[in-house]
């Protein structure tokens, strides 16, 4: 059998899929850290374990409690008493055999004294129900050290997630709706010798009616061109003109009457796409304009040794334009127009990635690297992908809660509507705050919550009036707020364990998009937000 | 939100009906000390946002650990994900029915299963996992069909939730809880409602809805969501493939019935690996001869078993918001969603909650009268065609029969072959010539519905 597929494969089989063998690598050479094992932490793990990851290392200090045990799927209540690391460590362990997991049993700020660097040795570090003043403790070392930190949090009915990344680079982001790159506008020259090889009046029938789409628009567009001072149809109306012009290429039978050509109707239902000017979007160009484009020595990640070429390549060979992608959506077509037209396109992005390499090859030798430190897999996979280049760079925590830096024009405008899942952060905020006066938090046990309304609203203002927020926070919150006793329901930890996964395969693979840089979830209306604070 | 009565009907219609309660559970002995807090911070505290008809009391907590009882459908990435997530949050009398059995390819997401179940029903191997792991709950597994249960099966349940990957049989689940209903003097009686939590997945994308049968947007209200499974078309197949894909098509679709590779009457089985290598190397055939590149092992088998890609974390976020909406519905601590979310987490975090309209004309929870409109002359076909086509009915093997001279006639059926070969001379006839009427009754019989939906037939000229 040419291909034996192994066990791994087909375990993996489905997610695969989505982010490919070398997204499989990533995730299998990844080490995460994640800090607390309450039913959040256990539940990210859970669906960091099932796909495989390389290792995990739990640090919680905690003994397990008879409420962990409700909510936490992965501890037993054999455990009570025992280690909480450890119990949830075997319980995830179980799950996968691929994965090494690990433990530290003891409190993260207490680690953090002993050695301020056990947690840079990280791929990722999460926390879960931390409180806030570790948590911004090791945001600042692990910022430093430019390790991506995910905060997690399950508060009653509401979860958080906060994400601090210095600089997060996509190559591969996944676009839902992608538009093509097919250069119709701006033919190159071996594109523009391939329609002139066709002559759709000479054509025999069958011909003319499997001729792609692409072709039919290009030949009729000269024709167009001609016409019209070699402008583009742009308005609606020049666009149904040209519609019609190519409706009446469609051909004639004896009598007249227009035959019924599938490709030809493609061709008009296509003259949006094909009309699409060919330019480079502003995130892109935002990419090539950022400093780490400008000078590249040799500690530059390759990621901006490669956008640095592309850059080059745009400002030079390319005139103006980002290689070609090089692939076109299927067409009506008889088969061998289709893949001779498919590979004129092929061929070219070839031509320009090879270019690229030319690029990347001598900017790496100026800083005395090896010219195969990046591979020509990965220019191409660079080169196709340049349209759709991400860099997300957060903001930090201490920014985020510095009076100076805090992001309040965003806050302010927002609580315009006093339900924006706005008001869910405010409120973090403020129990947070009364955790720092009180050391717990507010409604935990039932004979306070009455009056732990009025205390957390005290809390509320004092946020309000630190920051100098000129906004309304409805005493409804305040009080659910309160209800809440910071329980952690398994269904909102089930759900924040399912989307800080993704956030944490997302900074792993370098693949698809992760979120900047506050997200809400309200489980009350099944809402959400994501917010720049 | 238009379900004011829904919880206190659920509580009223256990003390009518005193035998539901009957339910085999371990008393609270399992319980040790702050097993529920998470849980009763919701039950036992008033707040600003619970459901109108919400009083907070310990008895809540009592019905969900003894009283209240729910079923599960689908024991894979969604269900073993809600099992959990229900167990945790007291939920105790739990049914769960699904036909398949456990393969490899679900490890990487459904967790109730380790590599030594493979080949093993699903929903036995989930509920014996849950019930070890969760002390006191007590899954009841089904290795069946839905279809194989009938009316008074459903009726035992409180709420219903489905994980399904097919929309046929979701379309049915929602059928039968429509059957389910009772309308005294042409109102409906809310203690016959069942509601019904459904999610689903593909991907990076998830969505969610609450439906309360013949009062919110049922699925078949909503049709046009999920849009018909598109198809190559066979000439592209057969004669002119430019797509990899196109190429393990014929090779599925044409060769595989002309050659036999396995015998005479063996089916390609997409889980059989010898078949997908054979099928695997005669597409590498096809696309050679054609100069198309691209075909590989994991593109056959993704083509041949027509494969929706899967992860842990979507189902993890579907079946999380799920179980919430039980939970609300079950308690009326909070209202329930109004009545559909999606999810997608590609670029960023997504979610968006909107109200799906109920269909005024639906042609499963409206008690319109369908209709067709032909001309006389149309043939039998062409209603077929109609049936399976049209977006809003998407039937699949849809079966015909009319009363015609006092006799029930079957003008159509496609799914026993020796009435198909019967009746197959119908299809070219005309509606005037199989001696219909206008204002004839049609009645029609698909897997998409545990009932037959009735048709007005309305000549047009
Ligand atoms: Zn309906």
């Amino acid at each position: 059998m040419a291909e034996l597929k192994t066990n791994k494969e087909q375990r993996y089989d489905r997610q695969l899929r989505l982010w490919g063998d070398h997204g499989q690598d990533a995730l299998e050479s990844a080490h995460v850290c994640l800090i607390n094992a309450t039913a959040t932490g256990t539940e990210i793990l859970k669906n960091l374990v099932l796909p495989g990851i390389g290792a995990f290392t739990i640090v919680d200090g905690h003994k397990v409690t008879g409420e962990d045990v409700g909510n936490n799927f992965f501890l037993s209540s054999d455990s009570i008493g025992k280690s909480r690391a450890q119990a949830a460590t075997e319980l995830l362990q179980e799950l996968n055999s691929d994965v090494s997991g690990n433990f530290v049993e003891e409190d993260a700020d207490k680690l953090l004294e002993n050695d301020l660097e056990f947690f840079n040795r990280f791929s990722l570090v999460i926390s879960v129900q931390l409180p806030e003043s570790v948590c911004l403790k090791l945001a600042c070392v692990l910022w430093k050290a430019s390790v991506p930190f995910l905060v997690c949090r399950t508060y009653g009915l509401v979860g958080y997630m906060r994400l601090a990344v210095k600089e997060h680079t996509v190559v591969e982001s996944h676009p839902d709706s992608a538009l093509e790159d097919l250069r119709l506008d701006s033919l190159f020259t071996e594109l523009k010798n391939h329609i002139s090889s066709y002559d759709l009046d000479s054509m025999d029938k069958k011909d003319h009616s499997h001729t792609p789409w692409i072709i039919i628009i290009s030949k009729h567009l000269e024709k167009w061109l001609s016409e019209h001072d070699f402008q583009l149809p742009k308005s609606y109306k020049e666009k149904e003109e040209f519609r019609q012009l190519i409706r009446d290429g469609i051909r004639k039978n004896e009598n007249g009457v227009q035959e019924e050509e599938e490709n030809f109707d493609e061709a008009i239902k296509n003259v949006n796409t094909a009309l699409n000017p060919t330019k480079i979007c502003s995130s892109v160009e935002e990419i090539f304009s950022s400093e780490q484009c400008e000078i590249i020595t040799s500690q530059t990640p390759a990621f901006w040794v490669m956008a640095r070429s592309v850059r080059d390549f745009v400002q030079n060979e390319g005139n103006g334009k980002l290689p070609l992608r090089g692939t076109i959506p299927d067409m009506i077509s008889d088969s061998d127009k289709f893949i001779n037209l498919q590979n004129v396109y092929r061929e070219k992005a070839m031509q320009d990635a090879s270019v690229v390499a030319k690029h990347i090859r001598s900017h790496l030798q100026a800083v005395g690297k090896p010219a195969e430190s990046i591979s020509e897999q990965d220019i191409r996979l660079f080169c196709k992908n340049a349209a759709f280049l991400r860099v997300l760079h957060c903001r930090s925590l201490s920014e985020e809660y510095s009076v100076e830096t805090i992001n309040k024009d965003n806050i302010t405008s927002c609580m315009d509507n006093p339900d924006s899942e706005m008001v869910l952060y405010l409120m973090l905020r403020s129990v947070d705050r009364f955790f720092q006066q009180h050391s717990r938090y507010p409604g935990v046990y039932n004979y306070q919550v009455e009056e732990d309304i009025s205390r957390l609203k005290v809390c509320v203002n004092s946020l309000l009036q630190e920051y100098t927020l000129n906004v309304n926070v409805k005493d409804d919150y305040i009080h659910e707020f309160c209800r809440y006793g910071a329980a952690e329901p398994h269904t909102v930890a089930a759900l924040l364990g399912g989307a800080a996964a993704q956030e944490a395969i997302k900074l792993i693979t370098h693949q698809f998009v992760p979120f900047n840089n506050t997200f809400i979830y309200n489980a009350m209306a099944q809402t959400s937000a994501t917010f720049q604070l | 939100m238009a379900d004011g009565e829904e919880p206190a009907k659920k509580r009223q219609r256990i003390e009518e009906q005193p035998e539901k309660m009957a339910v085999d559970v371990s008393s609270s002995s399992s319980d040790w000390d702050g097993r529920w807090s998470h849980v009763q911070k919701f039950l036992e505290r008033s707040g600003p946002f619970t459901h109108p008809d919400f009083e907070p009391s310990e008895e809540t907590l009592q019905f969900l650990l003894e009283t209240c009882k729910i079923l599960v459908i689908g024991a894979g990435g969604l269900g073993c994900e809600l099992l959990k997530n229900l167990a945790l949050s007291g939920f105790r009398n739990i049914h769960v029915v699904d036909m398949d059995t456990i393969d490899v390819s679900n490890l990487n997401r459904q967790f109730l299963f380790r590599p030594a179940d493979v080949g093993r029903p699903k929903a036995e191997v989930a509920a014996d996992f849950i019930n070890s792991r969760v002390p006191g709950c007590h899954v009841v597994p089904h290795f069946k069909k839905i279809q194989d249960f009938d009316e008074s099966f459903y009726r035992q349940f409180h709420i219903i939730v489905c994980g399904l990957d097919s929309i046929i049989a979701r379309r049915w689940m929602n059928g039968m809880l429509l059957s389910l209903l009772i309308y005294k003097d042409g109102a409906l009686v809310p203690s016959s409602i069942i509601p019904l939590i459904d999610g689903g997945t593909e991907g990076f994308k998830g969505n969610l809805r609450v439906i309360l049968p013949g009062m919110t947007a049922c699925i078949d209200c909503t049709l046009e969501l999920y849009p018909p499974q598109v198809n190559f078309p066979m000439c592209t197949i057969a004669s002119m493939p430019r797509l990899p894909e196109h190429c393990i098509e014929y090779v599925r679709i044409l060769l595989w019935p002309k050659e036999k590779p396995f015998g005479d009457g063996v089916a390609l089985d997409g889980d059989n690996p010898e078949h997908i290598q054979w099928v695997f190397q005669k597409s590498l055939e096809r696309a050679a001869e054609f100069s198309i590149t691209g075909v590989t092992y994991r593109l056959t088998q993704g083509v041949v078993k027509r494969i929706i890609p899967a992860v842990a974390s979507t189902n993890a976020v579907i079946a999380a918001a799920c179980a919430t909406e039980v939970f609300k519905i079950a308690t009326s601590a909070y209202i329930p969603l109004n009545n559909y979310m999606v999810f997608n987490d590609v670029d960023g975090l997504y979610t968006y909650t909107f109200e799906a309209e109920r269909k005024e004309n639906c042609s499963a929870c409206s008690q319109v009268p369908q209709k067709l409109q032909f001309p006389p002359s149309a043939k039998l076909q062409e209603v077929l065609e109609y049936l399976t086509e049209n977006a809003s009915l998407q039937m699949k093997s849809p079966a015909i029969t009319a009363t015609l001279e006092g006799k029930n006639k079957t003008l159509y059926l496609q799914s026993v072959a020796s009435i198909e070969e019967r009746t197959r001379p119908n299809l070219c006839k005309t509606l005037k010539e199989l001696g219909l009427t206008d204002g004839q009754e049609l009645a029609v019989a698909d897997v998409t519905t545990p009932q037959t939906v009735l048709f007005e037939l309305q000549f047009t000229s």
